[in-house]
């Protein structure tokens, strides 16, 4: 199955990305690399470049559908951008969709930083742009038991990592949340250590699930979701799906993440999705889907098991968390 | 001092300003309000009422003491009467909607999960309290014994806390603000035994 999907991506990014503009961006990487050191200059080219990017909440066009389905009913719109945890914008589940309202996420620079030939400072587009959008409906499961099924709209991460060329060093992505509390006001209060930071050892990234989500249904993720670009892993905790992503490292030693920090004994580095592994202060065997009443048996691996299980074959997952 | 209201006037004031949360409630569920997730929403809202509704059946002694006010003891019984109402609804939606009825995993989480044992500590404890809450159960029990077994009130106060600050995932402001205010009412019933012991010994 795994083999076909891929193919499919190859057929599209062909079919998308003129070989003349394929250099262009190529050029464009060389100079952008270049402009590290210049500052922000190459920044400012590329999102000239780059303008027809959408504003929050616009149509993503050029959309390719994938077999990533697992066949249940969607959770509505208005229950994924109103029920979040995103504690940049406050700790209740209600606050994001209001203390992110008039967030704004454009221009945005994301940084690629560590064991990688193409280091420098990025239009979030150029990095999005040269790769096949595609919808991918993913199973949703946090850490607190509930669940969504979310149409996201991204780009594969194995695809923008290796883009960016990372060396045989780079053995972990560590990614980072914006951090600046005059725009995430929840960033007032030390509830987490600021910035928000997240990782996946190398296999885990260049997992063909992993996504670089810049939207769902449809159209450019709203504020609340993580806009304009966050990482969506569905076979792990949501709280591993690190939000308005500024930073993107190549690391060799296994970066620090956010509630492992917090509370280490509570929140592992993996954090996949895992009924047999409880968390110390509430069982993990079932989760409430949003919108219905019954709960329901949690899946191993959040029901990805097919894909992912090799990736921690001989681990013991009751140690690793 | 003459009261400004009469006492029927004012304890049926204290019953409607306790039921308000209550009410509120079924205003947010008719008009939608309960958001992506109401067992959660209806959980947290009866815990939090519960835990202040204790609060406040604690604040009648604590008032009599600092001010001199003796009508919030007379209204205490209601008081602590919805708290309990409060903490029974808080554990009905956990029961009967969030795990309906899965008696297996109600026991394992009592067992298993700190936070909970402690809750049911918490229920166990005001309900004993509630169903003595009556003239007969004074009488019965006799004044000395009914008082002692009522001071364990404060334990149902204290788990409560304990039992809202061991769930929540990394925002402990809310229930140490709890805490904090428990812990000014309690201070000041054992500033007051201490200031009765020093009146005894100097006179």
């Amino acid at each position: 199955m795994l083999i076909k999907i891929r193919k499919s991506w190859e057929l599209a990014e062909q079919d998308v990305t003129p070989e003349k503009l394929f250099k262009q961006r190529r050029q464009f990487l060389k100079t952008g690399a270049a402009a590290v050191a210049g500052g922000l200059a190459g920044g400012l080219l590329s999102h000239q470049a780059f303008a027809a990017w959408p504003q929050a909440g616009e149509m993503l066009t050029n959309v390719a559908k994938t077999s990533f389905d697992p066949g249940e009913d969607a959770t509505p719109f208005d229950q994924v951008s109103s029920y979040n945890n995103f504690y940049e914008f406050g700790t209740g589940k209600d606050d994001p969709v209001y203390a992110a309202k008039d967030f704004k996420s454009d221009p945005w620079m994301v940084e690629i930083a560590g064991e990688c030939a193409k280091p420098g400072l990025y239009n979030f587009e150029d990095l999005v742009n040269p790769h096949q959008l595609e919808e991918r409906i993913y199973r949703h499961r946090c850490v607190e038991t509930w669940s969504m099924v979310v149409p996201w709209i991204g780009v594969s991460l194995a695809e923008v990592i290796k883009r960016l060329e990372p060396t045989s060093k780079a053995k972990y992505v560590a990614f980072e949340t914006l951090h600046d509390p005059e725009r995430m006001p929840g960033q007032n209060r030390s509830v987490l250590q600021w910035p928000y930071v997240e990782g996946l050892r190398m296999d885990e990234a260049m997992n063909p699930l992993s996504l670089l989500s810049v939207g769902l249904y449809g159209r450019t993720l709203p504020p609340q979701n993580g806009a304009p670009i966050r990482l969506v892993v569905p076979w792990k905790y949501g709280f591993k799906g690190i939000k308005s992503i500024v930073k993107i490292s190549f690391t060799e030693t296994e970066p620090p993440t956010s509630w492992n920090r917090s509370a280490p004994h509570e929140y592992g580095f993996y954090a996949n999705v895992n009924p047999e592994v409880s968390h110390p202060r509430w069982s993990q065997a079932k989760e409430r889907r949003i919108g219905e009443f019954f709960k329901q048996e949690t899946l191993p691996f959040n029901g990805y098991g097919d894909e992912v299980a090799e990736l921690y074959t001989g681990m013991d997952l009751a140690k690793n968390f | 001092m003459k009261p400004y209201l009469s006492y029927r006037v004012t304890w049926w004031l204290a019953f409607f300003v306790m039921a308000g949360p209550l009410l509120q409630l079924v205003a947010i569920a008719f008009t939608g309000g309960l958001g992506a997730n109401p067992i959660e929403f209806i959980n947290r809202y009866m815990g939090d009422w519960a835990l202040r509704s204790l609060l406040v059946a604690l604040s009648a002694t604590p008032l009599k003491i600092v001010f001199g006010w003796t009508w919030p003891v007379r209204l205490r019984r209601m008081l602590g009467l919805w708290a309990f109402a409060y903490v029974t609804l808080h554990i009905a939606n956990y029961v009967a909607i969030d795990q309906f009825f899965d008696f297996k995993a109600i026991g394992t989480d009592i067992v298993k999960r700190t936070y909970i044992t402690v809750g049911m500590g918490a229920f166990i404890i005001l309900t004993t309290l509630a169903a003595t809450s009556n003239k007969r159960a004074i009488k019965h029990l006799g004044g000395k014994a009914w008082t002692r077994i009522h001071k364990y009130v404060y334990a149902a106060g204290i788990l409560g806390c304990w039992h809202y600050f061991s769930m929540v995932k990394a925002d402990t402001l809310p229930p140490l603000i709890h805490a904090a205010i428990l812990s000014g009412l309690l201070g000041i019933r054992i500033w007051d035994v201490y200031r009765k012991k020093n009146l005894k010994k100097t006179s």
